[in-house]
């Protein structure tokens, strides 16, 4: 956004907390890497320039890409600036921080989806012997004592965590609930790379059925790996992990799991079916059928004949819960009345219901890819077009 | 109805059921809805079973005929039968509540119905229910549904049907997932 306003000689500055890339330097796991491949972070007037295009990003790589960034385009960041409130005023808004308080005309909150991490209100009832921690907490499973591990939630980040400690010898039981399985390559390509191709990334918030479900549909179950390995609830039974059905209360110490995982399963291999037909057709349609893999699909999700329906947690298996049941954002600050009864905020393709106020970042704003780092660009274009209307005054305030 | 449109009718009003969902979400208060019955023990383990009023919409709402239900346990319990078993009941409601949805998500779809037939298994150990054996549950150890369904559609796309028909059901949530009971003695 600092970017295409500066093309546009709009003034401005980005106010940041911490650093340049301050979640992804200090509320990230170490073992994280980009879920997209390298190619695919392109940013206005910058790419990837290295001789690795397939290979995803560590923590460090993101970091040393998004501050080179920064530097690149000059982006007017202050640094250590810590935004306490936003509300309105005559001109505009009145932005205060802990460094001074600044008055705008217009104001783009782009702090992202990912501020909080979601803790069910069952977790009050997890015995007080079992450790829970969510995973802005989590660093690598050494921080965790020895024996069983509930992970809780089995989308991108539950299936890369309960990989990761199983794999350290922490015995790994998974809650499954909603989740969107997806290979990581397929007929020879990386899958964004065929989303990418074939448009259904750049697919528009007003144009699909019904948005409000489209914005809280859970993060794909990808992991970026040398190995570009696909990490499904399959490749998860595999090493040892037991499946479980969603965590649906704990009662007395011991934790009650939902019988419907069989139909979880059964819903994200048909959702995932969709979408290989989708790709296969558009392969079709764009002759690309003798240049790529044939098409396959998938086995099944396997589910045990009887998952367990029940755990107890206070007889020691389970030393350990960690929460994977999503991320929220933190309007904490916001002092302007746009939030709706569940918390979210109101807005039109990120185009926020206060004028002049404009919203980034956050699953499928404008565009299916919009939380990606390469969906920045498209939806920065856009809503930098309608701000600078704004600002001449061409634009009705009631006009999204 | 134009004539371009492909006349999908499995007899669900979907309009309704979308306009009802719009108003709802600006008006989540009517959403609130209560479900009732009435019971009164006849003889043995015989009871007869009443259901007529319910709330919703924000107001008191009747079936358009009072439904009653005889309940009782099988001759080989050394009862009279005279009704389906507890438990049965239970089939009964998962099974209509799966069909219901499946014709509701067909007629959304635009997938034209020929017929569902649904048959039920739900196993049980008594040891559980006639306290031989307290690690034994009394409820169904596992419930196996299986449906024949003839439409208009692909295999896959059936099944999307009744996965998504799960999904959705208020008696399958009901099963699989704790409620919390309250049961008081005025």
């Amino acid at each position: 956004m600092s970017r295409c306003l500066a093309e546009r000689s709009i003034d401005h500055v980005v106010l940041e907390r911490g650093e340049v890339a301050n979640t992804w330097k200090t509320e990230r796991w170490a073992s994280l890497r980009l879920l997209t491949p390298n190619w695919q972070s392109r940013l206005p007037g910058f790419g990837y320039q290295g001789d690795d295009p397939d290979g995803y990003r560590t923590m460090p790589e993101v970091i040393a890409f998004i501050d080179r960034y920064a530097k690149v385009i000059s982006a007017p960041v202050r640094a250590h600036t810590t935004v306490t409130s936003v509300s309105r005023s005559d001109a505009g808004y009145l932005v205060a921080t802990d460094r001074g308080d600044w008055h705008a005309r217009t104001v783009v909150l782009a702090t992202g989806a990912c501020n909080i991490a979601r803790v069910p209100a069952l977790a009050e009832a997890v015995p007080s012997a079992v450790t829970t921690l969510t995973p802005v907490q989590y660093r690598n499973p050494d921080q965790l004592e020895e024996g069983g591990v509930l992970v809780v939630g089995a989308s991108a980040t539950g299936t890369q965590l309960a990989d990761e400690i199983h794999r350290s010898g922490r015995p790994v039981t998974l809650a499954v609930g909603e989740h969107i399985r997806a290979p990581r390559v397929y007929r020879g390509r990386d899958l964004e790379w065929w989303m990418d191709a074939a448009g259904v990334l750049d697919e528009r918030y007003d144009e699909v059925d019904d948005i409000v479900r489209a914005r809280k549909v859970p993060s794909l179950q990808l992991t970026g790996s040398s190995e570009r390995a696909t990490l499904d609830l399959n490749a998860l039974t595999g090493i040892g992990v037991k499946l479980v059905g969603r965590l649906a209360g704990i009662n007395e110490g011991k934790a009650q799991f939902s019988g419907s995982l069989r139909n979880l399963c059964a819903l994200s291999d048909l959702k995932m079916g969709r979408l290989l037909d989708t790709i296969d057709e558009w392969a079709t349609d764009n002759g690309l059928d003798g240049e790529v893999e044939a098409p396959h699909r998938l086995p099944p999700t396997e589910v045990e004949e009887s998952p367990p329906l029940g755990m107890d947690l206070t007889s020691g298996e389970i030393r350990t819960i960690v929460w994977a049941t999503g991320f929220r954002p933190d309007y904490s600050w916001l002092d302007v009345p746009v939030l709706d009864r569940k918390g979210q905020l109101r807005h039109d393709g990120g185009v926020v219901e206060s004028p002049g106020m404009y919203l980034m970042g956050i699953q499928f704003l404008r565009r299916r890819k919009s939380a990606l780092i390469d969906g920045a660009g498209d939806d920065a274009r856009d809503l930098s077009d309608h701000l600078a209307s704004y600002l001449d005054g061409q634009v009705a305030t009631t006009d999204h | 109805m134009a004539a371009s449109e492909t006349a999908v009718d499995n007899g669900v009003n979907v309009q309704a059921l979308l306009d009802a969902r719009e108003a709802l979400t600006a008006a989540p208060e009517g959403a609130k809805f209560e479900w009732r019955a009435t019971c009164e023990w006849k003889n043995g383990t015989h009871s007869h079973s009443t259901v007529e009023g319910f709330f919703g919409l924000g107001e008191e709402q009747k079936h358009v005929t009072t439904f009653t239900f005889d309940a009782d346990h099988p001759e080989i319990f050394a009862s009279e039968d005279k009704g389906a078993a507890p438990v049965e009941y239970i089939l009964v409601g998962l099974v209509s509540c799966l069909t219901a949805g499946i014709a509701a998500i067909a007629q959304h779809r635009e997938i034209q119905l020929r017929s569902i037939k649904a048959t039920l298994e739900g196993s049980m150990d008594i040891q559980g229910i006639l306290g031989i054996d307290s690690d034994v549950r009394n409820g169904f150890g596992d419930i196996k549904v299986t449906f024949d369904i003839d439409a208009d559609a692909t295999a896959d796309e059936i099944k999307a049907l009744v996965a998504q028909s799960q999904k959705r059901s208020a008696v399958y949530d009901a099963i699989t997932n704790p409620t919390n009971i309250t049961v008081e003695v005025n």
